[in-house]
């Protein structure tokens, strides 16, 4: 048991949460302030067969874990800032292709190179839309080091499952700081495998001819099966179509097949939420502050509680207006000038009621941040 | 175990983060608490004012940052003159006699100890110094059992050093334990 308790970075935790959800495969490019997953994956990985390629720039490694995936490896890279926007291009390809894969972005402030080594939540949108053209995403965040781990096995199994990148939003503060993790038993959390066809090597495999449930099962590139994937339109057959039908058909699906499962991809944590007359929104480093707030306010008796959101793409629209329907004020704690809080207000009856307790200096928002805030909306002064 | 927020301070490259790393990873790898360590990043490793911050307790800890701390060590002038303003009152305050002159009168109970000199004058290597002001820290706070420090730098320290180390943490604990 010993050994299962670690006291470590949230980095380090994402790194253990890949491990175990059967990384096979890492390409990166170091950049503060997730670093330290490659870093630590540099030596993880080689120690257990994997494979571990450091390349030259963010672009490349992206393109290589997109590679490496369709091989049948899974696969995964992290960055921050810039990085992220540089592997834009790459993952609209991947959405495309519907390669699984799976991108940390371990957020730090921006534009641009910004604030490298301080924390923010800035990348909530293009973790949404960076990459062009209709499409849909999976995001997922996590506050502290069990939740980093859960999310990053999740992170995995829902890009097995809806076969799509993945994006893994991290953030400095969490990234950086050190915690208890216990790493957990073997089968204590579920892993989603590849859906592979089985289809034999003689037998045309059309790689993207939904089954009946509307997955597609997939074949080893280089393996059993020769099947063309192209970033252009595409066929059942993988090969480039400008049919209207065809078009219009593979846009929806890539679309839908996230957008119609939103409830399964969704996940939050309620902390004091029961009866709470004041609910914080929150995710991330953020949700941590929220969470202290809220604690030490209930012992004095005032109903606060805090909507800890795990998911945010597909945004969880219907739980937000349900767990917030009773409240009379909403807060949304981010750091960063309300992009979560356009969400929150797109579905609550009152949007009026939502504020935005943020803070964009690179510091971490604290408690009293948010307290103050609070005393204001409750008309009780600073 | 009442929670106690701890703020470790000097310069880069005197092993301030270490330390706080390790007492962290003591509390939690072997005395079964929680913890959180955080620390500012940036070219502080290089110099300049450095700054972690711990948090130890029995429950579930949230907001890392420590905004006024309980037990807060200060190994510069600087890191001295920044941070004594935010200790909390009543609270424990450690310095290293050779490069912190105290001059403000806080409700702290302030701890001068000759760390860095009782080093050199015994081991010879400035680089055992942060493991003599955690001997220190213990001695004068019983935040933890030194058994549980040791094992944390032992798991932290090539086989080799680890002599050298507890040599250091030994004399930070007796050093303070002369003190009190």
């Amino acid at each position: 048991m010993k050994n299962k308790i670690k006291f470590i970075q949230g980095n380090e935790a994402c790194v253990e949460g890949a491990l175990y959800a059967g990384i096979d495969f890492f390409a990166g490019y170091p950049i503060t302030p997730s670093t330290e997953i490659m870093e630590h994956l540099a030596r993880r990985l080689p120690e257990r067969g994997g494979k571990f390629i450091q390349m030259e720039d963010e672009i490349a490694s992206m393109c290589a874990i997109i590679g490496a995936s369709l091989t049948g490896r899974k696969s995964m890279t992290a960055t921050s800032g810039p990085g992220f926007s540089l592997k834009q291009e790459a993952i609209g390809y991947a959405c495309m292709t519907e390669i699984p894969c799976v991108i940390a972005n371990v957020q730090r402030g921006g534009p641009s190179t910004g604030n490298p080594t301080h924390v923010s939540q800035g990348d909530v949108n293009q973790a949404r839309w960076g990459t062009h053209g209709d499409h849909s995403i999976i995001a997922l965040t996590a506050s502290n080091h069990q939740d980093v781990f859960a999310m990053t096995v999740d992170a995995f199994n829902l890009a097995e499952t809806y076969r799509t990148p993945v994006i893994l939003l991290l953030d400095e503060a969490v990234g950086h700081m050190r915690e208890k993790l216990i790493v957990p038993e073997e089968g204590e959390l579920e892993i989603v495998d590849r859906l592979r066809t089985a289809l034999g090597r003689d037998v045309d495999y059309h790689p993207y001819l939904p089954r009946e449930d509307g997955r597609l099962p997939m074949s080893d590139f280089g393996g059993e099966h020769r099947f063309n994937v192209t970033g252009l339109f595409h066929d059942m057959w993988g090969f480039p179509s400008n049919n209207p039908k065809v078009i219009n058909e593979l846009l929806r699906h890539l679309v839908d097949k996230i957008e119609n499962n939103v409830q399964a991809i969704t996940r939050y944590k309620e902390h004091c939420l029961d009866d709470a007359e004041y609910i914080l929104v929150s995710y991330g480093s953020s949700a941590r502050s929220a969470i202290h707030l809220a604690k030490s306010r209930r012992n004095r008796g005032e109903k606060i509680g805090v909507l800890e959101l795990q998911s945010l793409w597909p945004f969880p629209t219907e739980l937000v207006r349900e767990k917030c329907s009773n409240a009379k004020a909403v807060l949304v704690v981010e750091m960063n000038m309300g992009q979560v809080l356009a969400q929150v207000k797109a579905a609550v009856e009152k949007p009026d009621r939502v504020f935005l307790a943020n803070r964009i200096d690179g510091k971490l928002i604290t408690p009293s941040d948010i307290k103050k805030l609070l005393r204001v909306i409750q008309g009780r002064g600073v | 175990m009442k929670r106690v927020r701890i703020v470790f301070s000097g310069s880069g490259g005197q092993g301030v983060i270490t330390a706080a790393i390790i007492l962290a990873e003591a509390a939690v790898i072997y005395a079964g608490k929680n913890a959180v360590q955080s620390q500012s990043y940036g070219a502080a490793a290089r110099g300049g004012a450095t700054r972690s911050d711990i948090i130890i307790s029995n429950n579930d800890i949230h907001f890392p940052g420590v905004i006024q701390p309980n037990v807060l060590v200060c190994l510069t002038q600087e890191a001295y003159n920044l941070y004594s303003p935010i200790i909390r009152p009543g609270g424990t305050l450690l310095t290293d006699s050779r490069y912190v002159k105290t001059t403000r009168n806080v409700d702290a109970r302030q701890t001068e100890l000759p760390m860095y000199d009782t080093v050199m004058e015994q081991i010879g290597k400035p680089i055992v110094f942060n493991i003599c002001v955690l001997g220190a820290l213990i001695g004068s706070t019983e935040l933890l059992r030194p058994g549980a420090l040791i094992k944390a730098v032992a798991d932290r320290v090539p086989k080799n050093f680890l002599e050298l180390n507890t040599k250091a943490f030994d004399l930070g604990l007796s050093l303070a334990q002369d003190n009190l």
